[in-house]
């Protein structure tokens, strides 16, 4: 089934992507916001003006202004401050669970499209049981087996999310170990660690950078929903997810807009940016299935169909 | 993975399909097996209760719960296979009465959630097809990342202020029973319209340019006929299996949702089940969901034939 969505990459001379992809609006906006949101929270101790777990018990729930700026919470916490630091635990989340995907996801496609036969139809059964499970049910459950914490949130969204991106190497491994250049890898007697790692994981980079980049995204909302359940990061920590749990409550939703409006906004320009960097990847470094007379008409003429093989046998 | 409607095809997915649900079934017994402390003690060790030791013992036996781990395994899956879902610790009701009240409220929300995320998608495709002004056509080509970047529960929230208490449109105390699934149904629709967006766009970009589409304009036809004719039943294909994923996605966004409006359903079920330990009942939660999720895939994969006669020759070439 993934066949069909996903398309092998030939690869293209880095700096004719890296041209295109600064040409890229997308690319653009993406890079832009996502590099101003990292700053401020990666800069979090030299910016944030108050510390982020320090109540002041005389402004408690006051609004923004006044040296808060953006107000403070029900304990007197600076929104601001905790906004920059909550950033590093989101940021770090996602992150950190879209490598456990890496992990699995890459090895175990990798092994089906690779190996097929029994191999192949063993992952293939083991994602579609993991795929099945609806997600925060079986979360909840394991937040609760293992408790909540930070690196349990990381685990379990890692565990749970590995399927797209196996079933996408497997896909790509089964397109591409059937081309020549693998095929003449093969007969010249390179050894199949190198025919996997060289050949194939590496033709099949760009659709894998394409869906790390929009894992990011969905880790840290995946944290957001779980911590807004009161399953992921637990408090005093900030986190963007547990700062919006405030916003269960109607007294806030109803009348102090800075508690839950901020972290919101933070998460959506956030996942906003990455997955404008994810399209743009998907646009430079994706190719269309083959299209021939688009190919012939279009300006880079007739040599975008000539680098399926290029650059890649030299194993 | 080209399928056919060819007999040994369909009993193969069957067999698969069963295979899949009985590994789901052992794994969340597994966990829920494992999961610190249980429904019981959350139940009966209240203070206020002044059960002995000795009568908590009892209770544990009637609900079968001192038994070794092997044997509660098997019983569970025979009463499972009879239909007997077991009894729920918190409520006392039978697990399968919950899921009847619950199951069709989270099925009639999923569904009204989904018809309206695919329509919402296809607003979007065909709008950022037409010709038009540069920066409309970019808009809509970017709102697929736009509404896939907004948290559900937020975006609920968010609505809630806008619809209910800024403009008053929609009552929060005393809602119809329509009016109280506007919000809701909205919730859910623009997740999933997103990616289904995305392929939509994707595709339309894709299948224009190849040769058949530009065969069918070179023999006079005009761009909307192409763009409906030939490209609009190729890009459709990868919906599908979307729209098969996206199922499960539904019932896991139906737990956000259902918590931001108060509304009542599985989603919530399982949370609370989850809060109160209540095993039996996040067991058919749980399985509930696989086989949602096992029969909708089935479904779609015996329709990709239908759909694409290139798929219905017993050998069947790669789409």
């Amino acid at each position: 089934m993934t066949e069909t969505l996903s398309h092998s990459t030939g690869p293209r001379a880095a700096g004719g992507s890296l041209r295109r992809l600064l040409q890229d609006p997308f690319f653009v906006i993406g890079a832009a916001g996502l590099s101003v949101l990292l700053l401020l929270t990666l800069l979090a101790p030299w910016i944030a003006p108050f510390s982020p777990d320090e109540g002041d018990l005389f402004s408690i729930e006051a609004p923004p202004g006044d040296g808060h700026l953006l107000g403070t919470d029900e304990i007197g916490r600076d929104v601001f401050s905790r906004l920059l630091y909550g950033g590093q635990v989101s940021v770090l989340i996602g992150l950190s669970a879209v490598a456990v995907q890496l992990v699995i996801g890459i090895s175990l496609g990798a092994i089906a499209g690779y190996f097929g036969g029994l191999a192949d139809a063993i992952v293939m059964r083991l994602t579609e049981i993991v795929m099945c499970f609806p997600f925060y049910a079986i979360a909840i459950t394991l937040a609760a087996i293992f408790g909540a914490s930070v690196w349990n949130v990381i685990l379990i969204i890692g565990i749970l999310h590995w399927t797209g991106l196996a079933r996408l190497v497997r896909g790509e491994f089964l397109s591409l170990r059937e081309r020549d250049f693998v095929r003449a890898a093969r007969s010249i007697g390179v050894s199949r660690t190198r025919i996997i790692f060289r050949h194939l994981l590496r033709n099949a980079s760009g659709p894998i950078l394409v869906y790390a980049t929009l894992a990011v995204a969905n880790g840290i909302l995946a944290e957001a929903a779980l911590s807004f359940l009161g399953l992921g990061v637990r408090q005093p920590q900030a986190s963007w997810g547990n700062m919006l749990s405030a916003a269960q409550s109607m007294r806030v939703l109803s009348y102090q807009w800075w508690l839950w409006i901020p972290p919101g906004a933070a998460i959506v320009l956030m996942v906003l940016s990455i997955n404008f960097l994810g399209e743009a990847f998907q646009r430079v470094l994706n190719r269309r299935p083959a299209a021939p007379v688009a190919d012939l008409v279009s300006r880079r003429g007739w040599r975008a169909r000539l680098p399926v093989t290029k650059g890649s046998e030299n194993g | 993975m080209a399928t056919s409607l060819t007999l040994k095809n369909i009993v193969t997915k069957l067999g698969q399909g069963l295979f899949v649900l009985w590994a789901a079934f052992t794994i969340s017994f597994v966990l829920l097996q494992i999961m610190p402390g249980d429904a019981i003690l959350v139940r009966f060790m209240d203070g206020d209760m002044g059960l002995t030791p000795d009568a908590i013992a009892s209770i544990r036996t009637f609900y079968g719960a001192d038994e070794p781990f092997l044997v509660q395994y098997f019983q569970t899956i025979m009463a499972y296979l009879t239909g007997n879902f077991g009894n729920s610790v918190i409520s006392g009701m039978p697990v399968a009465q919950e899921i009847m009240v619950n199951l069709p409220r989270t099925a009639l929300l999923a569904g009204l959630g989904f018809t309206g995320g695919v329509t919402l998608a296809l607003i979007i495709a065909v709008l950022a097809t037409l010709p038009g002004f540069r920066w409309i056509r970019n808009l809509f080509q970017a709102a697929p990342a736009l509404l896939a970047s907004v948290p559900v529960f937020w975006l609920g929230i968010l609505l809630i202020q806008i619809f209910s208490f800024r403009l008053g449109l929609i009552s929060v105390i005393a809602p119809g029973p329509w009016e109280r699934l506007i919000l809701p149904v909205a919730t859910l629709a623009v997740p999933i319209a997103a990616p289904i967006a995305q392929i939509l766009l994707r595709n339309i970009d894709a299948f224009s340019v190849q040769p058949f589409a530009y065969v069918a304009r070179a023999k006079g036809a005009s761009q909307r006929y192409v763009l409906l004719r030939h490209v609009a039943r190729n890009a459709v294909l990868p919906v599908l299996t979307i729209a098969g994923v996206t199922f499960g996605e539904l019932l896991a966004g139906a737990v956000v949702t259902e918590t931001v409006f108060g509304l009542n359903g599985l989603g919530r079920l399982a949370e609370r089940s989850v809060r109160n330990q209540d095993a039996a009942v996040l067991q058919a939660v749980v399985l509930i969901a696989a086989f949602g999720y096992v029969v909708v895939n089935f479904i779609v994969d015996m329709l990709y034939p239908l759909i694409d006669p290139r798929l219905r020759k017993p050998q069947g070439g790669n789409a």
